[in-house]
């Protein structure tokens, strides 16, 4: 056992030599490898922590919405709506959400504004979202003033800000009173945006959202396991899509893999014939050059993960950032709680490591197998 | 001992897998250490009955994806292509999620 270790030893020191002898070549090989895996460690770790928290946070989101629409468009609900509802066996209880969008034109930037059910606010005040606080510069005891839609403009003191670490569901927030909501938006006594639904027995929540839509034709029942789905949904497909953008390097570096690995140059080729000359063995040769592809693709696989970790957890991931911004103004800042699994490791060194390896063995195996003269000679 | 290449190279590669491992030790305490303001942000989901996370604020259809109504990116008029840059990372109808109720 001893022997074989020294023996591979031996070999991995003569590859070393042989790569330091091509030095700019290998290194920028390395580089542009830890790159690429630096980037599909980057969007696999980051989508994997966003899909796993925002998941875990929304197993607490209501079981059902139920929203109503004319025309196609979601439209106001209704107070004959609720006595509908409430007749409906199984429904634990029935709550009416009011909430809506303004655009607020200072920042140029649309806020989501809601009446809490579960917290009292007095006329004339709001909470208001992280964000609000460090891009608006709203603090507590600070006043606002909005313009309403019928241009009437009403001034509200903030009196709390909703803590920071809720910042990826709350970044955009502007809580107030029923009564400054309904003045504010013009909005009709009695109708509210939509209503959420608590089910008694969870496995009827399918039923219910059927029985609903019997019942009020016009109304759009939304369930908690379609929330959690269209997320799901969404982030394989925004992983599939930066990836999709990033096939092009991917190809790039395959391409330059293959193009390494398959076109032997002339030094490499007589290289080969040489150590068979000296009496190496067609098996040292293959051993050799596996060692060669495999220092190469683990050192990158080992650096680029680590790297791609502290770009994601500790910095927040800026490389991206911009495509995931998109044009919005209100942008929460979120700390992620790293989800790394031993499947998404093996996937990603199955996806990186294996290939180079193979690619750099076949060519050599052929030329490893003919006559050293022939080698030498071509 | 380090002259010769093969344990200088064991020796980058010890230390980069020791910073791997305490990137796994790094996640389990980043974990526990998150997981009061996740149940927090749980708590605030669950008082307010929140739907969505606050990823994209430029328009509504972005902003709740899971409220908004299925072909709203394309209400401006019908033949308008979706034209925020967030809209390329999130589906216009996403398949599967609506098939049973709508």
């Amino acid at each position: 056992m001893n022997d074989w270790i020294e023996r591979q030893r031996h070999l991995l020191d003569f590859t070393l030599t042989s790569l330091a002898r091509r030095k700019t070549k290998n290194i920028g090989l390395l580089v542009v490898f830890t790159l690429l895996v630096f980037v599909l460690a980057s969007v696999s770790l980051y989508t994997q922590a966003l899909r796993s928290e925002a998941v875990r946070v929304l197993e607490q989101s209501p079981e059902i919405v139920v929203q109503r629409l004319v025309a196609g468009r979601h439209d106001l609900i209704p107070p004959d709506y609720l006595v509908g509802i409430g007749r409906l066996r199984g429904v634990r209880s029935i709550e009416t959400r009011l909430w809506g969008y303004y655009y607020d034109p200072v920042l140029k930037a649309n806020y989501t504004l809601m009446v809490p059910r579960t917290r009292t606010i007095e006329q004339g005040e709001i909470v208001v979202g992280p964000a609000l606080e460090h891009t608006r510069g709203l603090g507590t005891n600070t006043g606002i003033s909005l313009r309403a839609y019928s241009g009437e403009l009403h001034t509200f003191l903030v009196t709390d800000v909703l803590p920071h670490e809720t910042e990826l569901m709350s970044a955009d927030l502007v809580l107030m009173n029923e009564d400054d909501f309904r003045r504010f938006f013009n909005f009709p006594d009695g109708h509210y945006t939509d209503i959420v639904l608590s089910v008694a027995n969870p496995r009827e929540v399918r039923n219910i959202g059927l029985k609903l839509m019997e019942m009020l034709p016009d109304a759009r029942p939304i369930l908690r396991e379609e929330v959690l789905r269209t997320y799901n949904s969404i982030y394989a497909w925004r992983e599939g899509l930066l990836l999709a953008l990033l096939s092009a390097s991917i190809l790039a570096f395959g391409i330059l893999a293959w193009e390494k690995s398959t076109g032997l140059s002339a030094d490499e080729r007589r290289e080969i014939g040489i150590l068979k000359a000296i009496g190496w063995e067609t098996g040292d040769v293959i051993r050799m050059k596996f060692w060669e592809g495999f220092v190469i693709a683990f050192s990158a696989f080992l650096f680029g993960y680590v790297l791609a970790y502290v770009h994601v957890f500790y910095l927040r991931f800026f490389l991206f950032e911009p495509v995931l911004k998109g044009w919005a103004v209100l942008y929460p800042r979120f700390a992620l709680t790293p989800q790394i699994d031993a499947m998404q490791l093996i996937t990603l060194f199955i996806f990186t490591v294996v290939p180079y390896v193979a690619a750099v063995l076949v060519p050599i195996w052929r030329a490893a197998t003919t006559d050293p003269d022939t080698v030498m000679r071509s | 001992m380090l002259r010769r290449p093969s344990s200088r190279l064991f020796t980058i590669w010890i230390i980069a897998l020791v910073a791997m491992t305490a990137s796994f030790v790094d996640a389990w305490r980043l974990a526990r250490t998150n997981d009061a303001a996740i149940e927090r942000t749980a708590e605030l989901v669950e008082q307010l009955r929140l739907t969505d996370p606050v990823l994209f604020t430029e328009a509504r259809y972005t902003r709740h994806p899971t409220q908004a109504d299925l072909h709203s990116a394309f209400q401006s008029h019908p033949l308008a292509l979706e034209h925020f840059p967030s809209g390329t990372l999130i589906p216009p109808t996403i398949r599967g999620a609506y098939e049973r109720l709508d």
